[in-house]
């Protein structure tokens, strides 16, 4: 038995309605209990800001961005957030660490853990390539982790829509949770993976896919539908179509309006839409283009079916990728940059291409507003993750710096004063004075996941969750981070102690321990009827076009060292 | 008798895993869908030059020990040694990969993998451009055009034309070899371009050349090209380029008649260009030929290990990538490594003389399961368990598919992930003593 004592924590734990008050924190084995015994190891907090450990839920941190860093060597060297990149030597305690936008995996997981980040989300899985995801997560020290399944190019999918077999389709997805021991249901630009298989793309919720004649609309919301009838502990995941479009605000909101009438069978959210900053865009072109987000925040403040993550962008070197593959081709032909591209076949797209934003850009510039303004218009925090869609964005190590953006308005100032005229007639975020308090930044960094989620041990610091704690250099009564946004950045960027599961894993900023995490997957139950009718299907998709065996697809139990198996009961 | 369906074959990068293997008393008796190549290794295991037990070199001849002083006298090397070489790790799982890039960070070791005498140069030229592919399914249910560049798959990838390529049938590529168009560029007739649509025979050396060529008519640019670009025609360059913009789906695989002939990388730098220049018209991707069955995996474990692919040097502490400088070759023929570690790898039969000359003048440890022209070499010889028969583990295909390779029948050999730990193992107490 280990028990800690946390003395003296200035809390902020917005699940728990606690806004910065002076408490004790008790652990034993690893989760908040009740009280402790006298002989309980103790930390004394000394006032200072104290919250459950981040949890990023949106981040590619393994699988794809291998082919970041594959392209780009010279990330590794790169040193532009000091502490929380470039190459840093072995240690008694930790791996050897390269990497700013895709740093290795053992640097992943320190860096994390010194933001106090606990937990992360790998926000896409090509189940064919799924193993690759899990040997990477292997090598992820610290944190709990869990991934995206990639279904919205899917022929299966496809192909049960279109023939109306909601309930084989429902088992399908179940079926491929499993085999690539997902957690949730990723749509990527509905149906354009495959129009990219033939170098098309799909121009929004109604231009049917070539050769399955279902639409992008047709497949959210056939894919919606399984998703409930599974129970499944997360909402879909799903990257609108369009994205990167001047005028794609439309049809971002037209495809938040469609998720109205779908009743969710768990108590959450029934849509999660990611990385809305480059799906809020107006105008008709780059030459009119302009901020979408009070439109796109105006719909969102009108509804509660759903919650939305930033992809707010930081100024410097980023890397783009995503299962949109006809997104990443047009990024590297409008910015002459190297492409790489990898269609996975019967299942989705991707593409890599690095690229840089620049203040001086009145596009990069408005992009950075719209993050913003989106985080700052939409009026409850409930609604909104925390995300730079690492590294899409900009890497997750820049995270302490854009919570300053939220946080003081005249840290936006500052950079504001740097942006030409043209930048500032495309953007309302100049007029905006709203700045974020720590209890609405531990919602949008900690709280509202654990809902989304549905982890209740998650994102907050009840008896009985996770002892995941982070203790941040801020005493909250003694600092304005409206002025003092500096301090802010430094507490934020190397926590003063970040526990996982009751262990102290950093310290002062440094890595004081590399316990291995957790991988969450979701095991959801399908009447055996239906499963078999499914798999005689699945087994034809083998036989004929995959090009490795039905029986060496299915991830096996030695790639999960830690697993947490969640099982769902569908409701058929 | 136990049948196993679906083993992986861990030959080539084909990785095909529908192999069927009959084992009786822990003897594979029976071996269905391999290739010729798959068959042997599967039979080999029985026939070839296994190393039976472990070995250290004593006044020139290598004589039997026991797996502990084998792994003692090879961690002593290694704790002695100020620059060691670790090469190889390709022939086998990510799992002994992933310890051996442990072993080279703690001994300050630099390590590379096969590719430094292959495909290094295919990503040195993503570094550049990128590499736009594909699974190998992709081009089995859609590619209706095929072009291998500088391979030869009829003997080095027997099975890829039939399961991916040429011969495979899928959704839209029902007619299979009828409904495609399979076009070979190199530099003599090979038995693969035998069996082609169109055969293009280039001058030895001058690929870029006709990639270069390619991409100008590609883009429109006709009137650049000379009446002969590589010793093929300015018609048949235009034929070449109308075929692949007027495909719907093309696919160049490109071997090391790419990326090891004059120019080298700037050639795969090249193919990249043009498949980009090439996606303008319709689709087009690129799948290096890779060799090995696992170099693949090197490159992806070691990349999400240490930020680089390969030629990672651990000296300063943390992962250094300066291809050229800390390549094997580089330095072997600079004669700046004082000891190696070579293993699932032959560096005795596939490097340099000027590098294995300089082999020869320092310790050397092997692991390896068969005796090789590098076991010439060798002062201390570690035999390891053949992985995808007698061990399991993770391999990637060509086209960075991993699978998991089986365990078919029991073995007394350590595998190489054991063998890896254990020298960690052993170095730490060395150091720890010292």
């Amino acid at each position: 038995m280990s028990e800690i004592l946390i003395k003296n924590a200035n809390l902020c734990d917005p699940i728990q309605g606690i806004n910065c008050e002076n408490m004790d924190i008790c652990i034993r084995d690893g989760k908040i209990v009740e009280s402790v015994s006298e002989n309980a190891e103790i930390i004394d907090a000394g006032g200072r800001l104290t919250m459950a450990g981040g949890f990023d839920g949106h981040t590619h941190s393994a699988g794809k961005i291998n082919v970041g860093r594959f392209i780009n060597p010279n990330d590794a060297r790169r040193k532009l957030v000091p502490g929380l990149s470039g190459p840093e030597k072995r240690t008694e305690k930790t791996r050897a660490q390269v990497g700013y936008n895709t740093p290795n995996t053992y640097a992943i997981g320190y860096r994390y853990a010194k933001l106090g980040y606990t937990t992360i989300c790998e926000a896409a899985i090509p189940m064919l390539a799924a193993r690759h995801t899990h040997e990477e997560f292997k090598e992820i020290p610290i944190l709990d982790k869990m991934g995206l399944s990639l279904f919205g190019s899917n022929w299966q999918v496809m192909e049960y829509i279109r023939d109306k077999e909601p309930e084989k389709l429902a088992a399908y997805v179940a079926w491929g949770l499993k085999a690539s021991r997902g957690y949730g249901v990723k749509i990527v630009n509905a149906g354009g993976g495959e129009a990219w298989g033939w170098g098309k793309n799909v121009n929004g919720l109604y231009d049917p896919v070539p050769n399955f004649d279902v639409t992008p609309a047709e497949i959210l919301m056939g894919l919606v539908e399984a998703n409930e009838k599974l129970q499944l502990p997360h909402s879909v995941h799903v990257h609108c179509n369009n994205l990167g479009k001047p005028g794609n605000y439309e049809t971002t909101i037209e495809t938040m309006k469609m998720f109205e009438k779908v009743k969710p069978t768990v108590d959450r959210q029934s849509l999660h839409v990611t990385h809305v900053q480059f799906n809020a865009y107006a105008g008709t072109s780059w030459r009119d283009f302009e901020t979408g987000a009070p439109m796109v925040s105006d719909y969102l403040n009108s509804a509660n079916h759903l919650t939305f993550d930033l992809g707010q962008v930081i100024f410097g070197p980023a890397v783009t990728m995503t299962a949109d593959g006809p997104v990443e081709y047009a990024n590297s032909r409008l910015l002459h940059e190297k492409w790489s591209n990898q269609d996975i076949e019967l299942e989705d797209a991707s593409g890599v291409v690095p690229l840089s934003y620049s203040p001086k850009s009145f596009i990069n510039a408005v992009q950075w507003a719209i993050g913003l303004e989106l985080a700052l218009l939409v009026e409850d925090p409930w609604k909104i993750m925390f995300t730079t869609d690492s590294p899409n964005g900009g890497s997750f190590v820049n995270y302490p710096e854009a919570f300053t953006y939220l946080m003081s308005a005249k840290k936006r100032e500052q950079v504001i004063s740097g942006f030409g005229q043209m930048a500032l007639d495309r953007m309302v975020l100049p007029g905006i004075d709203r700045e974020l308090s720590f209890y609405e930044l531990a919602i949008m960094t900690r709280s509202m996941q654990s809902k989304m989620y549905s982890r209740p041990e998650k994102g907050n610091l009840k008896v009985g969750s996770d002892a995941d704690i982070a203790i941040y250099d801020i005493i909250p009564g003694d600092i304005d981070p409206s002025v003092e946004h500096e301090k802010v950045k430094q507490a934020f960027s190397g926590a003063a102690y970040t526990l996982k599961d009751g262990k102290v894993v950093v310290k002062d900023g440094q890595i004081e321990a590399t316990p291995m995490g957790r991988t969450y997957w979701v095991n959801a139950k399908v009447p055996a009827d239906i499963d078999s009718a499914m798999q005689k299907d699945t087994d034809i998709k083998f036989k004929k076009y995959y090009t490795v065996s039905k029986s060496n697809y299915m991830v096996e139990d030695s790639y999960l060292p830690n697993p947490v198996e969640i099982s769902t009961e569908g409701v058929f | 008798m136990p049948v196993i369906k679906d083993a992986v074959c861990s030959l080539c990068g084909s990785l095909c895993d529908d192999i069927t293997v009959t084992v009786e008393d822990n003897k594979i008796t029976k071996i269905e869908n391999a290739c010729i190549l798959g068959h042997s290794k599967f039979v080999g295991m029985f026939e070839h030059d296994r190393i039976e037990t472990p070995m250290i070199r004593k006044d020139g001849e290598l004589v039997p020990v026991s797996y502990e002083e084998a792994i003692g006298a090879a961690a002593k090397i290694l704790v002695n040694s100020r620059r060691t070489l670790s090469y190889g790790w390709c022939s086998t799982s990510c799992e002994a990969i992933s310890k051996a890039i442990q072993l080279a960070e703690e001994t300050g070791s630099l390590i590379d993998s096969t590719a430094n005498v292959c495909h290094g140069p295919s990503a040195l030229a993503a570094q550049e451009k990128g590499a736009p592919g594909a699974s190998l399914g992709v081009i089995k249910n859609r590619a209706d055009v095929i072009v291998f560049w500088g391979c030869n798959p009829v003997h080095a990838h027997p099975r890829h034309m039939s399961r991916y390529s040429s011969f495979s049938k899928g959704l839209f590529s029902t007619k299979g070899r009828k409904g495609r168009k399979m076009v070979v560029i190199d530099v003599r007739k090979t038995d693969t371009a035998k069996l082609a649509d169109r055969y293009v025979e280039i001058e030895q050396g001058s690929d870029l050349l006709l990639i270069t060529a390619l991409r100008s008519a590609v883009n429109g640019h006709e009137d650049v090209i000379p009446q002969t670009v590589a010793g093929v025609s300015k018609e048949e360059v235009l034929e070449l380029a109308e075929t692949l913009k007027n495909a719907q789906f093309s696919c160049v695989f490109f071997g090391m008649g790419v990326t090891q002939s004059r120019s080298k990388y700037k050639n795969g730098d090249g193919v990249s260009s043009l498949i980009s220049d090439l996606n303008q018209h319709s689709k087009a991707v690129m799948i290096g030929m890779r060799g090995h069955y696992n170099v693949t995996g090197f490159g992806q474990v070691a990349t999400w290990e240490t930020g680089f692919p390969m030629a990672i040097d651990f000296a300063r502490g943390f992962p250094y990538y300066n291809p050229g400088e800390t390549g094997a070759n580089d330095v072997l023929v600079r004669e700046e490594a004082d000891a190696a570690i070579i293993s699932a790898a032959d560096a005795g039969a596939h490097f340099p003389q000027k590098a294995v000359r300089h082999l020869a003048k320092i310790p050397v440890i092997q692991i390896d399961p068969y005796a090789n022209p590098t076991t010439e070499l060798a002062d201390v010889v570690i035999p390891a368990a053949v992985v995808g028969i007698e061990a399991e583990g993770t391999a990637y295909r060509m086209d960075a598919i991993p699978l998991r390779m089986k365990k078919l029948i029991d073995t007394e050999f350590k595998t190489d992930e054991q063998i890896a730990k254990d020298l960690i193992a052993k170095v730490r107490e060395l150091k720890g003593g010292a």
